[in-house]
């Protein structure tokens, strides 16, 4: 694509600043506290954008907008519903414990309630997944690097063959934030995040205003596309009526609460972030301050997959011809949608085709070829530092919070205990380098074996489909015991195994789609299914724990206090101006949200 | 921490919005048939310098009611107390 030298330089003063934040928090890193929690230190808003940003990875900036293109504005829900009323909950009722408790981490609150092996449960599963989490994430930045042709010219220059950009793009995205993480710990990883959601905003705010001036605004896309693709509710009733291929309920319930609910409420990737917060007051605000932004980010990520398609399929002559998916679009025989062309068969260069003999699209690069479309050279290379910032944010999350995960929870719980705090601080840093390198072989392998990866983030679903209901339980009912929360984490994993064993979306063969026991329901789509595993998976565990803490021997109550909702004091916040109670944000957050809903129902 | 973010992110965009006005202002002007006709580098590149001034001002101001000197000291008794 053509990039010229002022591209290349917003690139490099993008680097320079995402390290130079390192190098300058270095000199406060004296403890494991200010390496891992970063000192207990920062304020709401900071905390709160980062929140947000460390689940801006990779997979959300381009998938978002490939599910904008393929689905229309019901994509949304993975925000409006999928995520705001999670994000008010873990502000509003869990944060007290979480930050109250002085766990740690999230596997430290399981100790600190329940038991050792729960936490042990947590604790390596979590580990094991952020690693290939951040692996994925690499995997797909140099990828994209790759499908762009963004390295091609300068490998051209060194002589060198252009499938060394591959190995360059991983080599260099990996090193960038190994140093500042290494340097600056959860600190320089909260900043740089920081930086990223507004780099991330500043490089895609052009390009949804340039793309809705012209398709003529959202009337425009209205008028171009099926008002399926406009609306985010109707026909919802049933699944065959909607291109999600859900109705509500399981949308409501698989989406809305329990995958939701799972991710914001449970994950230490995000919850860590709140965590850093400078007061208890400051934590709860920072879920619900960083759902503002999150409930108009569909606009930014979303907004461009629809636009793509609204388009007419590839205006020759207005695309000049010097960038690289032109040459694909020249090969190609099919035509593509709008500004999505058709999926290309790596090896045999020939596009792939359904069962239908249509041919599939590449959903994924309709952000990419929207970048390509609408940026001129300068904005260009913000657009691209943009994708940049958000594959390092997404990485850097994974990475700070592998390595918090198994300093506290693996190397301090089980290797090592007993340690000085300058050892901890030590086995931190360089678990930050094994992290890394970790997912720097997750994204190789992920080159030789793409199966592996998606039979993964398979596994990771089913671990973190039960979670949700082990801490509700855990944190609003006392009775609830060690064994009980560790057989029902157990059982309702197995659940989600089984119920994908036994189920498969229409049109798929058994196999990684499921249906590898048998195969006695079949979901209208995959969507679907995924929903629906998790409220198995999610009933099974609340059922199990349940009856398991009923014939077990409950903890003491003097033992949890500050753990459980019932034996916690309420935190008074009656002298905080209304904005800044999380109770009156809360609301307002939920309200806002509402409203969306109503507008683009 | 003793230092406010505020002030990088004023930095880069200051940085970021010059390079692009005056790429807008003095680069070539034919490549603008992509973003329909439109200037963008000179204006979105005005936008973020605005942006960037304003987080610089706020983080300066805000640094000088509570110096930077004095939180840091503060976090190093605390670490020296914790050794």
């Amino acid at each position: 694509m053509g990039l010229t030298s002022i591209d290349w330089i917003i690139m490099a003063v993008y680097s320079v600043f995402v390290l130079g934040i390192g190098v300058a928090l270095k000199r406060y890193m004296k403890t494991s506290k200010d390496f891992f929690l970063a000192g207990r230190s920062i304020p709401a808003w900071v905390c709160g954008l980062a929140f947000i940003s460390a689940n801006l990875g990779a997979q959300e900036v381009i998938g978002m907008g490939a599910s904008g293109a393929k689905y229309g504005i019901a994509t949304s829900h993975f925000y409006w519903i999928g995520a705001i009323p999670a994000m008010v909950f873990v502000g509003i009722f869990m944060m007290p414990f979480y930050y109250g408790s002085r766990a740690r981490s999230v596997p430290e609150y399981l100790r600190l309630r329940f038991d050792e092996k729960t936490r042990g449960l947590n604790a390596i599963s979590f580990a094991t997944m952020t690693v290939f989490s951040s692996g994925i994430s690499v995997y797909a930045m140099a990828k994209l690097m790759q499908t762009l042709h963004i390295l091609d010219a300068p490998l051209r220059s060194m002589g060198l063959p252009l499938s060394a950009g591959f190995h360059i793009s991983v080599i260099i995205s990996a090193l960038v934030v190994l140093v500042y993480i290494l340097l600056g710990g959860l600190v320089s990883a909260i900043y740089n995040e920081v930086l990223q959601f507004f780099l991330i905003v500043a490089g895609f705010l052009p390009l949804v205003l340039l793309g809705l001036k012209d398709v003529g605004g959202w009337s425009g896309i209205k008028q171009q596309l099926p008002t399926a693709y406009t609306h985010s509710w109707q026909g919802m009733s049933n699944p065959h009526t909607n291109p999600l291929g859900v109705e509500w309920f399981g949308l409501v319930m698989g989406l809305g609460f329990v995958s939701s609910f799972g991710y914001w409420c449970t994950d230490f990737l995000v919850v860590q972030r709140a965590m850093a917060a400078e007061s208890m007051s400051a934590a709860r605000r920072t879920p619900l301050i960083a759902a503002l932004p999150k409930m108009v980010f569909p606009f930014l990520v979303v907004l461009p997959g629809l636009i793509a398609i609204s388009l007419p399929a590839q205006r020759p002559g207005l695309v000049p011809s010097a960038h690289g998916i032109d040459a694909m679009q020249e090969e190609m025989a099919v035509p593509g949608r709008g500004l999505i062309p058709p999926k290309i068969n790596e090896t045999t260069g020939q596009p792939m085709l359904d069962t239908n003999g249509k041919p599939l699209l590449d959903y994924d690069l309709a952000v990419p070829n929207m970048l390509v479309h609408y940026l001129p050279t300068g904005l260009l290379g913000l657009g691209i530092t943009a994708l940049l910032a958000s594959f390092m944010s997404g990485m850097a999350g994974n990475v700070t919070a592998f390595n918090t995960v198994w300093t506290y929870d693996i190397y301090q719980a089980y290797i090592h205990k007993g340690a000085s705090d300058q050892h901890y601080l030590w086995v931190g840093r360089m678990a930050t380098i094994f992290g890394i390198a970790l997912s720097v072989a997750a994204a190789y392998a992920a080159t030789r074996f793409n199966n592996i990866m998606d039979f993964l983030q398979l596994v990771f679903a089913f671990v973190n489909a039960p979670l949700f209901a082990t801490f509700l339980l855990g944190m609003f009912w006392k009775r609830t015991t060690g064994h009980a929360a560790f057989g029902g984490l157990l059982s309702g994993t197995l659940a989600a195994a089984v119920h994908h064993g036994l189920t498969l979306p229409v049109g798929a063969v058994a196999g990684i789609k499921g249906g590898w026991l048998a195969t006695v329901h079949i979901y209208p789509s995959e969507m679907a299914q995924n929903f629906w595993t998790a409220i198995w998976a999610w009933s099974v565990c609340m059922v199990i724990t349940i009856l398991v803490s009923l014939v077990t021997q409950p903890r003491r109550e003097e033992d949890l206090v500050g753990l459980v909702y019932s034996l916690t004091k309420r935190t008074s916040e009656g002298h905080l101006p209304w904005y800044q109670r999380p109770e009156a944000l809360g609301i307002a957050v939920l309200v806002l949200a509402l409203i969306l809903n109503v507008i683009f129902w | 921490m003793g230092l406010d973010i505020r002030l990088p992110i004023g930095l880069l965009f200051s940085v970021i919005g010059l390079l692009l006005v005056g790429f807008g202002a003095f680069g070539d002007k034919g490549i603008y048939q992509r973003s329909l006709g439109l200037n963008v580098n000179l204006a979105w590149g005005a936008v973020l310098l605005v942006f960037g001034a304003i987080m610089l001002i706020l983080g300066r101001r805000l640094s000088a009611i509570r110096p930077d000197a004095g939180s840091s000291a503060g976090s190093d008794d605390r670490t020296e107390r914790e050794r």
